[in-house]
C-alpha cells in the first residue's frame, strides 16, 4: 500500500470518467419531457427594443413559450439581488429585465419548444424593431473619458510612491511606450449550458456549467426567491473555463425563469456565437516610462493603463501594480482607470491584469535593457525586489532568481547573440527572448468535511469546482496522504451547492484554500482516531502523543518505532463506530498576512520568422515557475503547458474583433477567433522551481492556474523584437505588422 | 434553422427533378459549409436534396490522358489518391493545406467549388451584405476586411473566395463537368467563378437547375515543377490570407510556360493568363519573379485592414516561383 501522495505525478482521479465519457457535463443530463430554450441576441449595440413579435413563432405547434421583457415575470428588484461573489461595484445585467439595449448580442428573448431543433427554428422567426442610440465601443477614441473604477473586492488599487514624473525627468536613460492590447473571450471547449430538472414538488436541481455552484445557488435564490431548499446547483464537471464561468452567465437565469414559469424541465445551451456575448478579458491601452541610470539601475517607474468597462459595472484588474511590486524602485507612478462603453462588462480571464500589465511592463524591461546594452536577464537581476515595496512586507519566498537561472541553463540563454536579426537560417529569422511572471498566492476561507466509515473509507467534500484544473484529483491526495490511506480509499466531492462552503474556484487560490481545509477537517479526523487508538485495551500507542505518530499505510504508527502501531479499522472498531463525521473551516492566519506571498515565472521563447513573409511560428518555450510546494507534477506540468499555450494565443492570434460601426463583436466564431492549434506549438518545457514555504498557506503550495500563461506575450514579442528589429507592441502580433 | 424537409435522390434525373420543381431546395453533399450557413439563418432552404448515394464518387482516367474527378469525391480521397499525388501534387497540397482532417473526410469536390465566402457579415444576419441581401450594402468595405479582395472588387461587394483546392484546379485549368434540364455541359475552370460585379449574390456560373458532376482534369499535371504557398495567421486550420499555385514547366533554367493562380485575394480564385506569359522564355530569378508579380498586382486596391495582402501577395508570389522552379519542388 503507497500513501505517501503530496508532490506525486499521481493521474486524475476522473480521468477514466472523462474520456470514456461517464462524466457528465451540465447539457448531458436527460429526463422524460425535458425542453429546450434557445436564445435570441440583439442585432444592435444600443438603444430599445419598439417591437418585439412573437407570433409566428408561437404559431409552431411545440413551441411553448417565447420569454421576452413584456412577458417576464416580476422578480427581484434590488442590484443586490442580481450581485454575486465577484461581481465588480455596479448594477449587475438582468437579462429580459426591459426593452434597453446595453451591448450588441444581449440576449432578448428565450424561445422554448419541445425540441432542440423548432426552438432553433421559432428563435428564426421572432420578430425585432429596434430604436439605435449612438454607441461608443472604441476604446482608443474614448480613453479621454477614463475615470477611476470604484474599488472591487480583492483587487488593490495602486499605490505610488516617490516622485516618478521628478526622478524620470532627472533619469539619464528614458524609455516611454505605449502598449495596446484587444478583447480576448475565454472560449472554453465547452459552451455555457444549464439543464435544470424539476422534481414533483417544484424543487429544482439546476446542473450549470460554473465556477461556483453556491454562488450560482445564491444568485438564483436572491433573484427569484427561492430558499436553499428548493434549488440545489451541480456542475460536477466543467469543460474548461478560464474564469468564464466565475459569475453566473444569462442562461442560468433564463433556464431556471422557464422551468419556474412553465413548471418544467428546460435545457438552456449557448450557441458559440454566444460564447462572445458576455465576460471577456477587456481591451486595454498602456503606457510605461522608465527611467534609469546608464547602469541599468531603476530610478522611475511609471505605469499607466486605461481599460474598458461595461456601462453599468466597473470592471477593474491588477494592472499596474506589478510594476511596483517586481522591481526595487523608489519612484513609482501607477494609475489604473477605466473607460465605459457599450459592451458587456469585463471580467476575469486567466492571470487577470497580470496578462496585460506584464506584457507592457517586461516588454518595456526588455527595450531598457537593448536601451543601455545589457543583457535582459542581468537588468532584471540587477533591479531586484527584495522585499515587496507596494506593501512593506517580506516574501514568503521569492525563488525568482533561480527561474531566471534555470530557465535559462535550459533554454541555452548563454547562447544568445544580443544583436537584433543576427541569428538567422537562410531567410529564417531566429529571435530568442525572455519575460519575468508573477501572480498572487491567495488564500480565503473555504469549509470542509469529511466522513470516514468504518471499512476505512474516506469521502471528502467542498462545494468548490474542477474545471479542468485536476482539484478532484489534489483534493484526493492531500486528504489520503492526511489519513495514510490509498487513494482509492479516498473520494472527493465538489461540484454541489449543498456541500460545505466554498468560494468560486478562480485566482490560483483554490488548491491552497481548499487544500487547507481538506488538510484542516483530516487533522481532525486524526485526532478522533488516535484517541480511540489510545483507548484499545493494552494500545501501543497508549504512551505516545499525536504529534508523534505518522499516518501511513492504513495505520497510526508510532514515528520512534513503526512496529507500535494501530490500524485505522481497528482504531474504528474498538470504538464502536460505523462512521467519524467532522466539519472544519480554514482561511488565512495574521502570521500568514505579515508576508507577501506571490508565485514567479522566468519565460524563454524562440521564434523563427519568415523574413519575406512574417509568418511567426513559437519553435521553443522554457518555462521556469517557482509555486512554493507543487502537489502533483503531473497536473501542475498541464495547467502550465495549457497556459503557456493560451499564451502564445495572446502573443500571436487571440483578438475579439469589434466593427465600431455596429458596436459588434465580428470573430465571434472559432473560425476567425483563433487560438493556437496543434501545429502551432512545438517545443514546450516547464521547470518547477522548489519553495519551501511555511509562511505562505498551511499547505505551501502557491497555486498555478494562472503564472504559467504571465510573461508569455512579453518573451514571444520580445522574441520577435530579436529576430526582426521591430517592437510590435499592441497584440496580437500578426504576419501584416512584420511587412 | 428554418424548418426543411429532406430526401435523398437515387439517381441524377430524380435530383434534377427535384431541385428544378422547388426554388428553395438545396442539394447537400459532405454539408461541412452548408450546414454552418443555415445555423447562422444564411442559407434557408425548404428542402434539402440529399446527392451523397448517386454515383458521382470516384476517380477515373480519361482517354486523353487526364482524370476525372468524381463530384462526390471527398477531398480527402482526391488528396492521397496514387495517381494525383504523383500526376497532380499541386492539387494534393492545396487540399492538404485546407481545412483539417476531419472536415476533408466529409467534404467534396462539388461542394468545395460552391462553398461560400468567409466573410464575417456574410455569416451574421444582424449586419447588412449584398452578397445575402442584394442593395442593402457592403459591410466590409469600411469594417472588418483583413480577410477581403484586393482584385477584381466591386462597389457592392469585395468578399473573397475562401477554397485552396480552387485554387490549384485554376492552375491547372481543369473542366467542371455540369448537369441539368437541358442536358450537359462542360465549364473551364476560369468560367465557372464569377466576379461580384453589382450581383454579388450570384457566386458563380452554375444555374438554380444544373449539378457538378465532375471535374475533369486535362493530362499536363506540372508535377516537377509547381508549388502551393499558403500564407496564414497559424500554421494549421485557417482560411488563406494570400496562396499562391505555382505552376511551370522548364527548360533548364528557362521557363517555358508559366501558370500562377492566387487564392484569398479575389471573389474567384484568381488567374490573370496575359501577364504570366511574361515569364515564358525567361530564367527563373528573382528578378522575373518580382516583375511578374509587380504586373498580376498592378491594379490591387486594398480596403483597409487588408492593404498588407498587396505586398503579401507579390512576396508569396516570388516565393512560390522560386520553389516551383527547383526541380522536387517542396513547399
Ligand atoms: C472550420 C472550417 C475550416 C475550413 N477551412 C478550409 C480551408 O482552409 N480551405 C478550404 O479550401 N476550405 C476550407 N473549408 C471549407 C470546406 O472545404 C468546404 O466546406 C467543403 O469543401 C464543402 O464541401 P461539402 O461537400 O461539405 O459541401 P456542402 O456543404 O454539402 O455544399 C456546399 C454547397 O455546394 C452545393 N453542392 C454540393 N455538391 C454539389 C453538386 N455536386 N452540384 C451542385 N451543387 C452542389 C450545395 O448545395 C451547397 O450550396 C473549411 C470549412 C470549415 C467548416
Ligand atoms: S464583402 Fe460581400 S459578402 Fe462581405 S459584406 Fe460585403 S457584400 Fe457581403
Amino acid at each position: 500500500m503507497r500513501t505517501e501522495h503530496i508532490g506525486k505525478p499521481i493521474s486524475r482521479v476522473d480521468g477514466r470518467a472523462k474520456v470514456t465519457g461517464a462524466a457528465k457535463y451540465a447539457a448531458e443530463y436527460n429526463v422524460p419531457g425535458l425542453v429546450y430554450g434557445v436564445v435570441v441576441s440583439s442585432a444592435i449595440a444600443k438603444g430599445r427594443i419598439t417591437r418585439i413579435d412573437v407570433a409566428e413563432a408561437l404559431r409552431l405547434p411545440g413551441v411553448l413559450q417565447v420569454f421576452t421583457h413584456e412577458n417576464s415575470p416580476l422578480l427581484a428588484q434590488s442590484d443586490n439581488s442580481y450581485s454575486d461573489e465577484v461581481a465588480p461595484p455596479g448594477s449587475p445585467f438582468r437579462p429580459l429585465h426591459d426593452g434597453e439595449i446595453r451591448y450588441s448580442a444581449q440576449p432578448v428573448a428565450l424561445v422554448v419548444a419541445d425540441t432542440f431543433e423548432l426552438a432553433h427554428y421559432a428563435a428564426s422567426l421572432v420578430r425585432i424593431g429596434y430604436e439605435r442610440d449612438a454607441h461608443a465601443t472604441n476604446l482608443n477614441e474614448e480613453r479621454e473619458r477614463a475615470y477611476q473604477p470604484r474599488p472591487r473586492e480583492f483587487i488593490p488599487p495602486p499605490e505610488s510612491r516617490g516622485n516618478a514624473e521628478k526622478a524620470f525627468a532627472e533619469a539619464i536613460v528614458r524609455l516611454e511606450e505605449e502598449y495596446s492590447a484587444p478583447i480576448e473571450h475565454h472560449n472554453p471547449m465547452e459552451p455555457f449550458a444549464t439543464t435544470v430538472l424539476r422534481e414533483e414538488n417544484g424543487r429544482l436541481l439546476v446542473y450549470d456549467k460554473t465556477q461556483g455552484v453556491q454562488n450560482v445557488q445564491n444568485y438564483l435564490c436572491n433573484v427569484f426567491g427561492y430558499s436553499k431548499g428548493d434549488l440545489r446547483v451541480l456542475s460536477p464537471f466543467v469543460g474548461g473555463a478560464f474564469g468564464a464561468g466565475l459569475r453566473p452567465v444569462y442562461q442560468v437565469f433564463l433556464a431556471v425563469l422557464a422551468a419556474r414559469e412553465l413548471k418544467r424541465s428546460v435545457r438552456v445551451s449557448l450557441m458559440r456565437q454566444q460564447m462572445f456575448t458576455f465576460t471577456h478579458r477587456p481591451a486595454i491601452w498602456q503606457r510605461v516610462a522608465l527611467g534609469a541610470a546608464p547602469d541599468g539601475t531603476l530610478e522611475a517607474i511609471t505605469h499607466k493603463a486605461i481599460a474598458e468597462t461595461s456601462q453599468f459595472e466597473d470592471y477593474s484588474e491588477t494592472v499596474v501594480n506589478w510594476s511596483g511590486l517586481l522591481y526595487r524602485c523608489d519612484n513609482v507612478e501607477l494609475s489604473h482607470t477605466v473607460v465605459k462603453l457599450d459592451l458587456h462588462t469585463p471580467g476575469d480571464m486567466r492571470a487577470p491584469g497580470a496578462v496585460w500589465g506584464l506584457h507592457a511592463l517586461e516588454c518595456a524591461m526588455d527595450e531598457l535593457a537593448f536601451k543601455v546594452g545589457i543583457d535582459p536577464i542581468e537588468l532584471r537581476l540587477k533591479n531586484y525586489a527584495e522585499r515587496d515595496q507596494n506593501e512593506g512586507k517580506p516574501f514568503s519566498s521569492k525563488e525568482l532568481r533561480a527561474c531566471y537561472r534555470l530557465g535559462a541553463e535550459k533554454f541555452g540563454w548563454a547562447r544568445r547573440n544580443p544583436q537584433p536579426r543576427s541569428m538567422r537560417e537562410g531567410n529564417v529569422l531566429i529571435g530568442w527572448g525572455m519575460a519575468g511572471g508573477v501572480w498572487e498566492a491567495f488564500h480565503i476561507t473555504a469549509d470542509a468535511k469529511a466522513t470516514l466509515t468504518a471499512d476505512g473509507r474516506l469521502t471528502v467534500s467542498s462545494a468548490t469546482a474542477d474545471i479542468g484544473t485536476g482539484t478532484y484529483t489534489i483534493m484526493t491526495q492531500i486528504a489520503a496522504e492526511m489519513l495514510g490511506l490509498p487513494i482509492e480509499d479516498v473520494t472527493f466531492k465538489l461540484g454541489d451547492s449543498s456541500l460545505s462552503k466554498s468560494p468560486v474556484e478562480g485566482g490560483s487560490f483554490t488548491a491552497s484554500t481548499v487544500g487547507s481545509a481538506v488538510k484542516a477537517v483530516c487533522e481532525k479526523i486524526r485526532k478522533k482516531l488516535f484517541q480511540l487508538a489510545r483507548k484499545i485495551d493494552g494500545s501501543p500507542l497508549a504512551n505516545t502523543k499525536l504529534d508523534n505518530v505518522r499516518f501511513v499505510d492504513g495505520q497510526i504508527r508510532s514515528h520512534n518505532d513503526s512496529s507500535r502501531a494501530v490500524s485505522l479499522i481497528e482504531a474504528m472498531r474498538h470504538g464502536g463506530l460505523s462512521a467519524i463525521e467532522e466539519k472544519a473551516s480554514a482561511g488565512p492566519t495574521p502570521e500568514q498576512m505579515q508576508y507577501s506571498r506571490f508565485a514567479h515565472s522566468a519565460v524563454f521563447t524562440e521564434v523563427r520568422i519568415d523574413e519575406d513573409l512574417g509568418t511567426i511560428r513559437v519553435m521553443r518555450v522554457v518555462g521556469a515557475v517557482a509555486a512554493g510546494r507543487i502537489l502533483n507534477p503531473k497536473t501542475a506540468r498541464s495547467q502550465v503547458l495549457g497556459a503557456i499555450v493560451m499564451g502564445i494565443g495572446t502573443a500571436l492570434e487571440e483578438e475579439s474583433v469589434i466593427d465600431h460601426t455596429f458596436g459588434r463583436i465580428m470573430t465571434h466564431n472559432l473560425a476567425d477567433y483563433h487560438v493556437p492549434v496543434n501545429a502551432d506549438v512545438h517545443d514546450i518545457e516547464v521547470i518547477f522551481v522548489q519553495e519551501q514555504d511555511e509562511a505562505v498557506n498551511p499547505l505551501g503550495a502557491k497555486g498555478l492556474g494562472e503564472i504559467g500563461i504571465v510573461g508569455v506575450a512579453a518573451a514571444i514579442a520580445n522574441a520577435v523584437f530579436h529576430a526582426t528589429g521591430k517592437r510590435i507592441r499592441d497584440l496580437p502580433i500578426t504576419l501584416d505588422k512584420l511587412l | 434553422m428554418n424548418s426543411f424537409s429532406y430526401t435523398r435522390a437515387d439517381d441524377v434525373a430524380t435530383a434534377l427533378r427535384e431541385v428544378a420543381a422547388d426554388g428553395a431546395a438545396k442539394f447537400i453533399a459532405g454539408g461541412t459549409n452548408l450546414i454552418d450557413l443555415m445555423k447562422e439563418n444564411v442559407e434557408r432552404p425548404s428542402r434539402l436534396i440529399d446527392i451523397t448515394r448517386l454515383t458521382l464518387g470516384g476517380i477515373r482516367p480519361r482517354s486523353d490522358g487526364g482524370l476525372r474527378l468524381g463530384a462526390l469525391a471527398t477531398n480527402t480521397d482526391v488528396a492521397y489518391h496514387k495517381e494525383i499525388e504523383r500526376r497532380y501534387p499541386l492539387l494534393s497540397k492545396a487540399i492538404l493545406a485546407g481545412a483539417s482532417p476531419q472536415l476533408r473526410n466529409m467534404a467534396t469536390v462539388g461542394g468545395n467549388l460552391l462553398q461560400r465566402t468567409r466573410c464575417c457579415y456574410f455569416y451574421d444576419t444582424a449586419t447588412p451584405c449584398n452578397k445575402r441581401t442584394p442593395g442593402v450594402g457592403c459591410s466590409a468595405i469600411a469594417g472588418f476586411n483583413r480577410a477581403h479582395a484586393i482584385l477584381g472588387t466591386s462597389a457592392a461587394c469585395i468578399a473573397s473566395h475562401p477554397s485552396d483546392m480552387c485554387v490549384a484546379l485554376a492552375a491547372l485549368e481543369a473542366v467542371v463537368r455540369v448537369t441539368g434540364s437541358v442536358g450537359e455541359r462542360v465549364v473551364p475552370f476560369a468560367a465557372f467563378h464569377r466576379l461580384p460585379g453589382d450581383t454579388p449574390n450570384i457566386d458563380t456560373n452554375l444555374q438554380a437547375d444544373e449539378i457538378i458532376t465532375g471535374v475533369d482534369l486535362p493530362a499536363r499535371g506540372f508535377a516537377e515543377h509547381h508549388a502551393y504557398l499558403k500564407i496564414r495567421d497559424r500554421a494549421s486550420y485557417a482560411f488563406a490570407l494570400v496562396s499562391v499555385a505555382a505552376a511551370l514547366e522548364m527548360d533548364g533554367n528557362t521557363i517555358t510556360e508559366a501558370r500562377l493562380a492566387l487564392g484569398g485575394v479575389a471573389h474567384k480564385p484568381w488567374r490573370d493568363p496575359q501577364t504570366e506569359t511574361m515569364l515564358h522564355g525567361q530564367s527563373a530569378t528573382r528578378e522575373n519573379f518580382k516583375r511578374v508579380a509587380e504586373a498580376l498586382l498592378r491594379d490591387a486596391k486594398g480596403f483597409g485592414r487588408n492593404r498588407f495582402k498587396i505586398e503579401l501577395a507579390k512576396l508569396a508570389i516570388v516565393r512560390a516561383l522560386s520553389q516551383a522552379s527547383f526541380k522536387e519542388a517542396h513547399s
